[in-house]
């Protein structure tokens, strides 16, 4: 199929499968899928910038669907939402023009590379120990006898911690009844906006970033950290493929190709959250940012832009 | 077990039959309104880049829209009135 807007050659059903992919991995985890996304579209011949910019676009449509079902399985919460995506935008640009700063010095690639890769990592590293903790913690209280949780339930080896950032307790405190937590305001600007600013620096829509850090900092339970985090997203890329489009770099056609394989498997994705309990989809959540990194890594290494 | 396993059948059966469905809707619709959009877009991009910008933002919102509100009814439909 011919996409006149990129003057690029591209099979509809390869679009199809890319976007049921990355809609299972949204739906379920809370990701925008970019690490996949941006690849597959190098890979058939996208340039690099309408790679990207055409992705966002995708990315805002795979989040109304799967957010959309999150919404009807009570897992998003509007307010927390709506407030991060303040923070999220400032923070995406602020982000970029980091970026911007690289580039003037020369060195953006190399910074961008060892970034990225230690964050990947790192996320990886710590929601594998955490979660694998907090399993084990179950199994040794189910064990005991105590009584069991529900699938949808959610624990943390990582509360203590939680609770101790929950004392800082500056004004204005927000009450998210359907989060089930009062904290301050500025905690939740500061985790958005760390999420905005990776999104910006990085690409994509950062939910390597914001969903753990709903969870592990803001103490919202994992299952709507997921659903608000992407309905946050619908904000945030909007407002990034709107900045990219006016600079030529969307394809939309290809975009609504992707989102109709996407629909789908964001609708799969999300359902599935229901039959998981939080850790365990923490633990399923770990090797995404591991992907992410070993693509860095090869970039780095071969200097081919995958 | 054997009534879970037995649901679970049910389930894939409604999917397959479901993902059936979509592929017809969605091959019509590549045809159909992505041939007639094509040219007028390409026609946007070219010469109004902010109105480009803000339809393209439009469409996607408004297709994923329209096809959750599909997917979701040939869930109901086909799992006797139970989307999940």
């Amino acid at each position: 199929m011919w996409f006149p807007i990129s003057h690029a050659h591209i099979n509809p059903v390869y679009l199809v499968m890319i976007g049921f992919l990355i809609g299972v991995l949204g739906g379920f985890f809370g990701v925008g899928g970019s690490f996949i996304a941006g690849p597959a579209l190098r890979a058939v011949g996208l340039d690099w910038n309408f790679a990207v910019g055409t992705d966002l676009a995708h990315i805002v449509g795979k989040s109304v669907v799967a957010a959309k079902r999150h919404r009807a399985l009570g897992n998003v919460d509007l307010r927390l939402g709506f407030i991060m995506a303040i923070a999220t935008i400032g923070g995406a640009e602020f982000g970029a023009q980091l970026i911007e700063m690289l580039k003037r010095r020369g060195n953006v690639n190399f910074v961008v590379s060892i970034v990225s890769i230690v964050i990947y990592t790192s996320i990886s590293l710590f929601m594998g120990w955490e979660s694998w903790k907090t399993l084990a913690l179950a199994r040794k209280r189910a064990a005991a006898g105590e009584a069991g949780t529900s699938k949808r339930a959610d624990e943390s080896a990582f509360t203590h911690v939680t609770q101790a950032i929950h004392r800082w307790r500056v004004p204005p405190l927000i009450h998210l009844p359907e989060s089930g937590v009062t904290i301050s305001l500025w905690l939740i600007f500061l985790v958005a906006f760390i999420g905005g600013l990776f999104s910006g620096f990085l690409g994509g829509g950062a939910g390597y970033i914001r969903m753990p850090s709903m969870v592990y900092i803001l103490g919202i339970p994992t299952h709507l950290a997921v659903g608000t985090d992407l309905f946050e997203i619908i904000i945030s890329a909007s407002y990034g493929t709107f900045s990219h489009a006016i600079k030529g770099n969307v394809d939309i056609l290809i975009a609504l190709v992707m989102n109709t394989g996407a629909a789908v498997g964001a609708q799969l994705g999300a359902i599935s959250t229901q039959y998981f309990p939080g850790p365990k989809i923490r633990l399923a959540f770990v090797p995404l940012p591991l992907v992410g990194a070993v693509i860095v890594i090869y970039t780095l290494l071969t200097g081919h832009k995958l | 077990m054997t009534s879970r396993k037995a649901e679970m059948q049910r389930t894939l059966r409604a999917f397959a039959f479901e993902l059936f469905i979509y592929a017809f809707l969605v091959t019509a619709y590549f045809f159909a309104v992505l041939h007639f959009l094509g040219g007028w877009l390409v026609r946007l991009e070219t010469q109004h880049i902010r109105v480009y910008a803000s339809v393209a933002i439009l469409l996607i919102i408004g297709q994923a829209a329209v096809l959750e509100a599909v997917t979701t009814g040939l869930m109901r439909l086909l799992r006797g009135g139970r989307s999940e």
